[in-house]
């Protein structure tokens, strides 16, 4: 692997990474990744279980201390505090929703506390471009779990994050979820966002990715830039590190 | 500072209005402090004891347990799908995220206590009417202390798996002299003492929430930095 890896040239990167490990005790969830990402860029996240790709989304949410290495988010060293969180937007499998509350509620709240003024608009348009209007006074409880995850999507793009991080976003959609998501997604990828998914549907990843990397053991196993992407040598490379971790 | 209380703020308001749909933790707390005082009168010898030595007792005893019942659920409702991350991955401070929470729930306890003293009163014949003022002014700010700890106690048991138990067994030592404190003031007041004896026990109470409240705030982001 080569020491530092680019995505893309032209702009500053959103994302830089130089040699970011992450520890739990003894064990290195992440070992020494690097690499940058450039606006508008998307790198799919491959990997088995365990194998570091949400710790690595965690340590770049701010939600983790990085062990060792260096992270920066639009030029802020990580863990940055609110200046850079207010550049991401996280979605996770976990909804992150209060189900006491409506999806409008949950997404007026966040975008309330990404200090957006006169958020009434912003928060509409969310939920419009996850098809959740005519549900959004209904408590988050009542919703199936595709519903749920719509409404999280919703939450985290409501900010118009730089970065999105995306640790497994298509679990629980239905096909139209999933497809509302995947326009999403390239709608923010064409107006400047940088992303990063995590997922372990090839070709879900692919299809989004500019670029794309088979994490194992904390370590990016394999890494493409989107012209030397073939799914076939993609998805070889996947199932060995799925054999690998047993 | 301004950005801080106005996150907080909006904490607050998202917890209250959580408790306001749901009711759970407020229906609770406040059974439990009515069933609190019931059995504590039937316990009561009036010929061997006044009500005026036994309420204030009574009173900080109830106080206490149906306030843990609220802190509890503060961090409760952050666990459910991972609510606490999105709050951490947003751009409110730590200390924000602290202070709207105690807010909320300073306002719950508040809420526990405006139908817990009328109705300790009632039950004890207490006239309350000429030491109101000062009452009032101890179970603020002796609830600030006691939220203050609480709040900070529950932010670190809510991940584990002893939550109900571990919360009262860490915040209990810390609330035992707040309520000290505002037990003996009370006691003071409810006998008839000048209000100026009251002064020291209000100071040592001030000067417990100013520590409580910077300390707990200080130290809230070192239990959620992993």
């Amino acid at each position: 692997m080569p020491s530092a890896i680019s995505t893309g040239a032209s702009a500053p990167p959103i994302v830089e990474v130089a040699e970011l490990a992450r520890e739990f005790g003894s064990r290195r969830a992440v070992a020494g990744v690097t690499f940058s990402l450039a606006p508008g860029k998307c790198l799919a996240l491959f990997g088995p279980n365990g194998a570091g790709k949400t710790t690595l989304l965690r340590v770049l949410a701010g939600l983790l201390k990085p062990t060792s290495g260096s992270a920066r988010v639009a030029g802020i060293p990580l863990p940055g505090g609110p200046l850079a969180r207010s550049r991401i937007g996280l979605i996770s499998h976990h909804t992150m929703l209060y189900e006491a509350l409506s999806p409008r509620e949950n997404v007026s709240f966040t975008a309330q506390l990404y200090g957006i003024r006169d958020s009434r608009a912003r928060v509409e348009d969310s939920l419009r471009r996850m098809s959740m209007l005519e549900r959004a006074d209904t408590p988050i409880r009542s919703l199936s779990r595709g519903m749920q995850q719509r409404v999280s999507i919703a939450r985290a793009m409501v900010h118009s994050p730089q970065l999105v991080l995306a640790d497994e976003p298509y679990s629980g959609l239905d096909e139209s979820g999933a497809r509302a998501l995947t326009a999403l997604l390239g709608e923010l990828r064409s107006a400047g966002t940088a992303i990063i998914v995590v997922t372990h549907n090839l070709a879900e990843g692919l299809s989004l990715a500019t670029h794309a990397a088979v994490m194992q053991r904390g370590k990016f196993l394999r890494y493409d830039s989107a012209d030397r992407i073939d799914a076939g040598s993609y998805a070889a490379t996947y199932r060995e590190a799925l054999a690998a971790n047993g | 500072m301004a950005d801080i209380l106005s996150a907080a703020w909006l904490i607050a308001r998202k917890d209250l209005s959580i408790e306001f749909r749901t009711r759970s933790a407020f229906f609770s707390a406040v059974v439990f402090a009515l069933l609190g005082l019931v059995i504590f009168y039937y316990a009561w010898d009036p010929t061997a004891v006044t009500a005026t030595d036994l309420a204030p007792g009574v009173l900080w005893v109830i106080f206490t347990f149906s306030g843990l019942l609220g802190l509890h659920r503060s961090f409760g409702v952050e666990t459910a799908d991972h609510a606490i991350d999105g709050l951490l991955a947003s751009p409110a401070s730590r200390e924000a995220i602290f202070l709207g929470k105690a807010i909320a729930n300073l306002i719950f306890v508040g809420a526990v206590q405006a139908i817990a003293i009328p109705a300790l009163a009632l039950f004890y014949n207490l006239r309350l009417g000429a030491v109101a003022g000062p009452l009032i002014a101890i179970a603020i700010l002796a609830a600030i202390g006691l939220v203050a700890v609480g709040t900070l106690f529950s932010a670190m048991a809510v991940n584990t798996r002893l939550a109900e138990l571990l919360l009262p067994m860490l915040a209990l030592p810390f609330f035992v002299p707040i309520v000290i404190a505002a037990a003996q003031a009370t006691a003071k007041l409810l006998s008839g003492r000048p209000v100026i004896e009251v002064g020291a026990w209000l100071k040592l109470l001030l000067a417990f929430d100013i520590v409580f409240v910077a300390a707990c705030t200080l130290a809230y982001p070192f239990t959620v930095e992993d």
